[in-house]
């Protein structure tokens, strides 16, 4: 338990170095050691998703990912979804007009389930959606909204041409 | 899936009643809202608690010594350390004393453990990782105790005690009518057991908080909690002045009743108070599974009389619920379900006797619906089943039995708002349409309907109050301060939208303070769907008091009546001329007219019940609703797929349609988690779920989208004519899924959850034609 690793990530875009024990997680060490929060602890198993993050592209529930493996990664969260002015982008701006996040615990691993969904090459059907959020999940919503939500985002995408903001970096 | 709104009234409106994207929403999907444990201060220690690993016991030792030789540990305290050892756990966050039941438990438990996962210590660590080896090293001798785990044994004679005056907790009784003469004078008589199980609220969000001292020495305690009131309660166990303890309430991630009672919040300060540094406690999901108080499961026998019309002429009914090893809100879950056990129907002889019993299984107490949903199974079940027996429609025995104003609930209560029961069950026949077809062989289709009424806002002898602030700013923007706990149903933004159509602003430019004991009004609990009715009706009265300060100010300075004037658009609106919030407070401040107003509601008021309920007054109001399921059954595997679920209820008056939908569908969500996955598991006292893994909770795969229709009678006594939803939508799931499983296979379920090899049972039974439970 005590021995300890560097451990570099670039976190939304940061160079994040820290020194940490080898046995963290990679949400405890960004919870806990880098200090970025917005992943939450909602099991620590890999059930909920509420830690979803993107790992090189890839959503991972960073609850059952050390952050020694994830060492020289790049990681994305829902604090770093945002446009470079600091307005929401699409799938954000519809998460707030369909009602998608009431406590919002599960919203940020939701965001990143949805933009790695978005991301793929397809355009997913509402089933697709569904299926795709199996792994996150939700107590206040009953899914509907969210689902509502990644479907404008989709829509608003393909009017657009524009790519998802998990593609962009 | 919004199916729509049916408003029977239409007033103007500007911004209440409209689809408002909440602010909240927008700081949550930035990921910048910062949970309870997401919060950390400078020197901050970490907080946890060792637990009883037996459910009935004996303590015979308590060792910390070699805890205390743990790199990194601070301190450890037993019961012993505990200024003092006692959790009051009567009703939580009421404003005013109200008579004590003998609801108490130790914080720390010192000489008898009563359920698995009671804590006995607490360690106190400058790291998680200390922490826990600190907490393995703590060593509790435990002697086993014989212990009851079903609250029928538990009544028996020579039956384990699980405290020193017996099991039987508390006992509520309804008698009107003569039920012996009714059943007598029948046609049919339908009868049937139904049982409920342990439910975990599962909110995404595990228990945390930080406690810390403030510059004049207050403990802070910032908690993810529904009571902010409970600062009173953790006074008391530190042997403090109330007046030195605040708890602030940041959004909470969720809470449907398990953050009413207190969580971490006795622990957080003792360890803050014993170590004079900052400390916080977060508890893991299978800590949040072990510990907290459960739902309470019901065992309900139900005989029901109807005439061949479809009358119903009699219930009689027996309840027995599972109370756990502690009181907590206990008593008053049962007196919902007697209350309530009749549903959303006029039934002229009653008889009930309902008891709620210790036993050695984890406590329950509050949960979304409180009593009032368990017997939705029942009930619904019961009504089903008497259409069945009559080759009646149940959609028409359910309007044909409906309660309208002016009936009298079995306890006494007249019901003094228009019910519009009927028009609910006829919208969610309207929007199902046809029956699908199966989609293959040895599937089987069914519909089930359910209908219910559930209270909104408290027992009307708590003296219910709720008070909040209102004032203008000098640019003209609002500030609200009000003591409601957020915990995710939009509170508020509700206010919000409240204030900002009263005093005629832009609700993007009020700001809503909430949840701080100190710094905001109080307002009570964000529980027993009362938070609209108290707070939004505070909030109104408030600005409604503020308006009318300005209004007269501005007519006399303006030499315009005052019935001339109103607020809209940032502004004092007049025929003559117009004059702008910022320009109409200098008016005010130079004739001495404050520019802000406090504003107290309090609820309807009635006297204290006893055993023998007979009350003209239990609770201030009711909401009423009706859901339809439509269910596919594999005959094979007794799998069930819910092909399409509508849910529709009568909200008074919607305030924001996006959240009063948002409560409608995942409110029914988690009823169908209820009905067809979710339990708790003991074996024995010892409980069985530790994680998410075994505790399922509905997924996105699971469910279908909730069709939510939503009616506006304008009835309530909320805001605007609004009722409250928190509650309502979770009662009817179970009834309407095991009514379309009845329909769909010739037998009904009767135990929760439904499993598939429940269903299997089912199906057999319908094979052989026995029909009833």
């Amino acid at each position: 338990m005590s021995d300890v690793v560097d451990v570099m990530l670039t976190v939304n875009g940061r160079r994040i170095s820290r020194s940490a024990g080898a046995h963290l997680t990679l949400l405890r060490w960004l919870r806990d050691v880098a200090g970025v929060t917005d992943p939450k602890y909602g099991c620590g198993e890999g059930v909920c998703g509420a830690c979803t993050v993107l790992l090189d592209g890839r959503p991972v529930s960073s609850c059952i990912v050390l952050a020694a493996q994830a060492d020289g990664g790049e990681v994305m969260t829902a604090s770093g979804l945002a446009n470079a002015d600091g307005s929401f982008n699409a799938l954000q701006e519809a998460f707030h007009v369909h009602h998608a996040a009431q406590c919002g615990f599960c919203t940020p691993g939701m965001l990143m389930c949805a933009t790695a969904l978005l991301g793929a090459a397809e355009p997913p059907t509402r089933a697709a959606i569904r299926e795709a959020l199996h792994g996150n999940l939700c107590r206040c919503t009953g899914y509907g909204p969210i689902v509502d939500a990644i479907e404008a985002a989709r829509d608003a995408r393909e009017a657009t041409a524009e790519p998802a903001s998990g593609e962009r970096r | 899936m919004s199916g729509g709104i049916r408003t029977s009234k239409v007033e103007e409106l500007r911004v209440v009643h409209r689809d408002v994207a909440r602010r909240d929403a927008a700081e949550k999907i930035a990921g910048t809202t910062r949970f309870a444990g997401d919060f950390a201060l400078p020197r901050m220690l970490h907080a946890r608690l060792v637990r009883a690993q037996a459910p009935s016991a004996t303590i015979v030792r308590r060792d910390a010594s070699h805890a205390l030789e743990v790199p990194g540990v601070v301190s450890v305290l037993f019961g012993e350390d505990v200024p003092n050892n006692t959790v009051w756990v009567d009703v939580p966050g009421q404003t005013i004393e109200v008579a004590a039941l003998k609801a108490s438990m130790e914080v720390l438990a010192t000489r008898r453990v009563r359920f698995h996962g009671e804590p006995i210590a607490l360690v106190v660590a400058e790291t998680e990782d200390a922490l826990a080896e600190a907490c393995e090293a703590i060593e509790v001798e435990l002697d086993d105790l014989p212990g009851v785990f079903d609250p029928e044994d538990a009544l028996r004679e020579g039956a384990p005690t699980v405290h020193d005056d017996g099991n039987l907790l508390a006992e509520w009784n309804i008698d009107r009518g003569d039920v012996d003469r009714a059943l007598d004078e029948a046609d049919v008589v339908v009868e049937g057991e139904y049982i409920t199980q342990f439910v975990d609220h599962a909110y995404l969000e595990p228990e945390a908080g930080v406690a810390w001292h403030d510059d004049q020495g207050v403990l802070n305690v910032r908690v993810a909690t529904q009571v902010v009131e409970h600062y009173r309660d953790i006074a008391r166990i530190l042997g403090v002045p109330e007046s030195r303890v605040r708890v602030i309430a940041p959004y909470v991630g969720g809470g449907f009743g398990g953050k009413e009672d207190m969580t971490v919040e006795p622990y957080v300060a003792l360890a803050a108070a014993r170590t004079g540094r900052p400390v916080r406690m977060q508890w893991t999901r299978a800590e949040s599974l072990l510990a907290r108080a459960k739902r309470h499961p019901m065992r309900m026998r139900y005989r029901t009389a109807a005439r061949r019309d479809g009358t119903i002429l009699s219930q009689d009914v027996d309840i027995t619920s599972d109370s756990g090893a502690y009181a907590y809100l206990s008593a008053l879950v049962l007196l919902y379900a007697a209350v309530h056990a009749c549903g959303p129907y006029d039934v002229e002889h009653v008889r009930l006797r309902s008891r709620c019993v210790y036993t050695n299984n984890p406590p329950t107490s509050a949960m979304r619906g409180f009593g009032g949903m368990q017997v939705v199974f029942a009930y619904e079940s019961q009504v089903d089943q008497v259409a069945r027996e009559l080759g009646l429609d149940a959609t028409e025995v359910r309007r044909r039995n409906a309660l309208a104003r002016g009936d009298v609930l079995p306890v006494g209560q007249p019901i003094e708002t228009e019910v519009l029961l009927s028009d609910a069950l006829e919208a969610v026949v309207d929007r199902a349409g046809a029956r699908p077809s199966p989609r293959g062989p040895r599937r089987a289709l069914g519909r089930g309907i359910a209908a219910n009424l559930q209270s909104y806002g408290r027992l009307v002898w708590l003296n219910d109050s709720a008070a909040a602030w209102v004032g203008f700013e000098l640019d003209g923007s609002l500030t609200v301060r009000c003591g409601v706990p957020d915990i995710g149903g939009g509170q508020a933004s509700s206010l919000a939208q409240i204030a900002a159509e009263v005093l005629g602003v832009d609700v993007e430019r009020v700001t809503v303070h909430v949840g701080d004991s100190a710094l905001t009004p109080l307002a009570g609990t964000t529980t027993a769907t009362r938070q609209l009715l108290m707070s939004g009706n505070a909030v109104h009265e408030a600005s409604c008091l503020l308006r009318d300060r300005i209004l007269d100010a501005v007519a006399e300075e303006t030499a315009q009546l005052v019935e001339s004037l109103s607020m809209a658009d940032g502004s004092v609106v007049g025929p003559e001329n117009t004059v702008p919030v910022p320009d109409a407070i200098v008016v005010c401040r130079r004739r001495s007219v404050p520019v802000e107003a406090l504003g107290t509601f309090f609820g309807p008021k009635g006297r204290p019940v006893v055993r023998e309920l007979r009350a003209d007054r239990v609770f201030p109001d009711f909401t009423f609703g009706a859901h339809l399921a439509d269910v596919e059954v594999d005959l094979d595997t007794g799998q069930v797929e819910i092909l399409r679920y509508i849910a529709c209820h009568d909200v008074g008056r919607a305030i924001n349609p996006g959240s009063v939908a948002g409560q409608i569908s995942g409110g029914a969500v988690q009823g169908i988690g209820m009905a067809l996955l979710e339990e708790v598991v003991l074996q024995d006292g010892v409980n069985m779920t530790g994680g998410f893994f075994q505790y399922l909770i509905p997924s996105a795969t699971d469910v279908p989208d909730v069709e939510t229709v939503i009616l506006e009678s304008g009835e309530g006594m909320g805001p605007f004519g609004a009722r409250g939803i928190g509650e309502p939508p979770v009662g009817p799931p179970a009834a309407a899924i095991a009514n379309a499983i009845a329909d769909a296979v010739g037998a009904r379920p009767n135990e929760l959850p439904i499993t598939p090899e429940r269903v299997l049972a089912c199906i057999e039974r319908g094979a052989a034609g026995d029909v009833g439970p």
